[in-house]
Parts: C-alpha cells; structure tokens; sequence
C-alpha cells in the first residue's frame, strides 16, 4: 500500500506525520519512505538513516550538430520553454530551460540534434533500522524538480508500505510525488491560511481522483472551520495533534514523535489502520 | 546598418521601452536610407518565459545589427551575441532621439546583460 503524505500550506507537519507513521507500520510489514521534497529533503533528520549510496541524476537536454542543422526552426517551434534559439546563423540552446521533453530531437527534420545529459541533482538510499529509505537533492538552482522525484520514486524496493513525504503546495512536485498513492493523507492545522491551502490540496486530490484523509496538526491554535470543511466534503478526519511543548522540543531535537512520546504509538497505529481501510475501499 | 530600438509605442516619436524582451514592439530602422517599420512583440508580452531569448531571436532574424533599449538580460544578451547584434542599454527619452544619439556616437556598446533574468516582469 503506498501513503502519501502531502500539505497545501508548509510547515503543517507533513514530515512529523510520515516518519511517525513509517516507525509504526514497520511493526506490520515491511516499509520503504520516500522523501519526495527533493527541494528541502528532512525526513532523514528525523529517521537518521545509514546512506549505502548515492546516484547522480540526469535529464536529457539537446545537443545540436551545426553542420547538419538547416535552421529550419522546427525544434524552436515545438518547444514551450524557449530552450533552443534558432538564428539565422546558429542555433543556441538553453539547457536550464529545458524540461527534457525530447520534442526537439524527435521531431528535427534533419536528425541535428542528439540527447546529452544535464545532471540536476542525485538521490541516495540507505536504511533507518529496517525502514528503506530514499531521498534526493535537487542541485541549488534548478527550477524543475518533478524528474528527480521519479527517480528516487524509482528507487523504491517492492513493500508491504510505502510512506512518501510530499512537497508542500498543490504544484506539479506535488503531483508526482503523489499521483499514484492509495491513499493521500493532508496535514494542515486550524488556522484560515491552513484552511485555505487545505481547500487547494483538497481539489488537487480530487482531480487526480485518490481518496484522501485529513490530520489536524497544533490542534486548539485556531478555531472549527476545517474541522467543518472536512464535514461538508465528507473526509474522514482521522487524527487531531494537539498543540504541546514536549512534542515541538522533540521536533527540535530531530526525535520522530512516536519514539518521544511512546504514548502517541497507539494513536499513530489506529491512523495507520484507518488509511488501510481507506486505501480498501 | 538596421537597428532595432525596443518602444512602447509605434513611431519615431514613441518613449524607448525600457524592456527589452517584454517590450511592446521593436522600431526597426535603417541608418543608411532612414526608413523604418514596426515589429510588433506582443507574443512575449506575457509569455512564462523566454521572452527576451524569443525577442532576441526575432531582432536577429530582421537582421538588426545594434539594439537600442532599457535594460538586457542574460539570455537575451547571450542570444544577441550569438547573432552579432551590439546592445546599448540605458537608453532612454524617444525612439527618435536615441537614434540620434547613436549617429553621434554618444552611446557605448554594452559588454553584458545589465539586469538579471526576469527583470522585465511584473513592471
């Protein structure tokens, strides 16, 4: 079964929620998490894995023969990001632009222009206890980072889990890093600006059609009005995390919130058996 | 020589465009014979982006060899470069009396970009 677990807004508690739930769900099976924020990965400050190793990541950006190039414009036609200038005289590409499509290369009339790689960042996998884990690092700069979080999706073992901690916002990270989950968990806390990205993060889900779950995270903070959005669009609201002390040191102090305040296992247990049933239906 | 100078407006007597890819048109005009034309931009007014490298890309095809404008960002200035355009930035007043200024050799050729990418949205 894979579990993502995503936010509209950041910093509700996407990565309290996914680790915690990994630490329980490993008592049931085997589980491989996923950090798919490869933006600002954290989830490994938290589950402290041993990194076994590390793979740099490449897209496909074009390369042009000159020689063969008849500059008849056709790869700069195709291509939405203005990665490649056909000029009179030479034909300049912008490979920072380039989402690696491969338009350009399969729809040049002359065969000019040949795929080469342009490294974007690089995923490393380890083990925290007997948790897989997985995360990547988008290299500083880059503005597109949905093709790394395939590929540390694609480093993913086959598990009776799989626990992925989404990006925050409702954007094409998003998206791929939960499109084919069983069931989507959203984190959000009671205040209006919660609220309101939940609102996003809600429809988003339900475009893509998953069922979803809500948590509310520094419950007592605001006031009832997600606890009434969830009513009027009928998602379970699975678990509320109250707003204390002991559970922000932990935070601080990179402790997972199940193993800081043991009680909280039992909790975490009955959410994680609540998403299976979801997930089921 | 063409030059194309970057104008919010549609004749000689139009304020310069300080922007160079999100410009609202290009006045392409010939020093040699003083006859001029209008090369609309409107596409890039708002595209996502790439604008100054498809506003670069169309100065170059209408065989400008000097640009008159604002401000030029990297991608721009490199594609210009690559077409063997000269770019004179801080240009301002009218299209007319930039051209002017041109002819009286008061205007030094730009060596770069003198803004970073993006600069021209959101003006």
């Amino acid at each position: 079964m894979r579990i993502a677990v995503a936010s509209g807004k950041g910093g509700t508690g996407k990565t309290t929620v996914a680790t915690s739930l990994a630490l329980v769900l490993a008592d049931a099976g085997s589980v491989e998490f996923l950090d798919c924020d490869v933006e600002e990965p954290n989830a490994h400050l938290f589950l402290k894995p041993a990194i076994e190793r590390r793979e740099p990541i490449q897209i496909p950006v074009p390369r042009v023969d000159e020689a063969e190039c008849t500059r008849c414009g056709r790869c700069a036609e195709v291509c939405q990001f203005k990665a490649i200038a056909v000029l009179k005289d030479t034909v300049l590409t912008f490979p920072e632009l380039c989402h690696g499509c491969t338009g350009c290369w399969m729809l040049c009339p002359e065969r000019a222009i040949s795929p080469t790689g342009r490294e974007i960042g690089a995923v490393e996998s380890g083990w925290a206890g007997c948790v897989g884990f997985h995360h990547g690092w988008l290299r500083v700069g880059e503005a597109m980072s949905p093709p790394l979080i395939r590929a540390v999706k694609r480093q993913a073992r086959q598990a009776d889990f799989t626990v992925l901690d989404a990006p925050p916002g409702t954007s094409c990270p998003v998206v791929e890093s939960v499109k084919d989950a069983d069931v989507v968990v959203l984190v959000t806390e009671p205040t209006p600006f919660g609220l309101h990205d939940l609102e996003l993060a809600a429809d988003m889900v339900a475009a893509l059609g998953l069922p979803a779950a809500v948590v509310i995270n520094r419950a007592g903070i605001g006031d009832g009005r997600v606890n009434d959005f969830c009513r009027s669009r009928g998602l379970p609201l699975l678990l509320e995390i109250p707003f204390d002390r002991r559970i922000a040191e932990a935070y601080s102090r990179g402790e997972p919130l199940v193993a800081a305040l043991p009680e909280c296992h039992a909790t975490f247990q009955a959410l994680a058996e609540d998403l299976q049933r979801i997930a089921a239906r | 020589m063409r030059i194309a100078i970057t104008t919010s407006g549609k004749d000689l007597d139009a304020p310069v465009d300080p922007r160079f890819g999100r410009a609202k048109s290009f006045v392409i005009y010939d020093t040699d014979s003083g006859q001029w034309s209008v090369l609309e931009n409107a596409q890039n007014l708002n595209a996502a982006q790439g604008a100054g490298i498809q506003a670069a890309t169309t100065v170059v095809n209408a065989g400008a060899q000097a640009v008159l404008t604002g401000n030029c960002g990297p991608k721009a200035f490199r594609t210009l470069a690559a077409g063997k355009v000269k770019v004179y930035t801080g240009v301002s007043g009218t299209v007319r009396e930039a051209i002017e200024q041109l002819k009286a050799g008061q205007l030094e050729a730009a060596g770069a970009a003198n803004v970073e990418s993006h600069s021209g949205t959101g003006l």
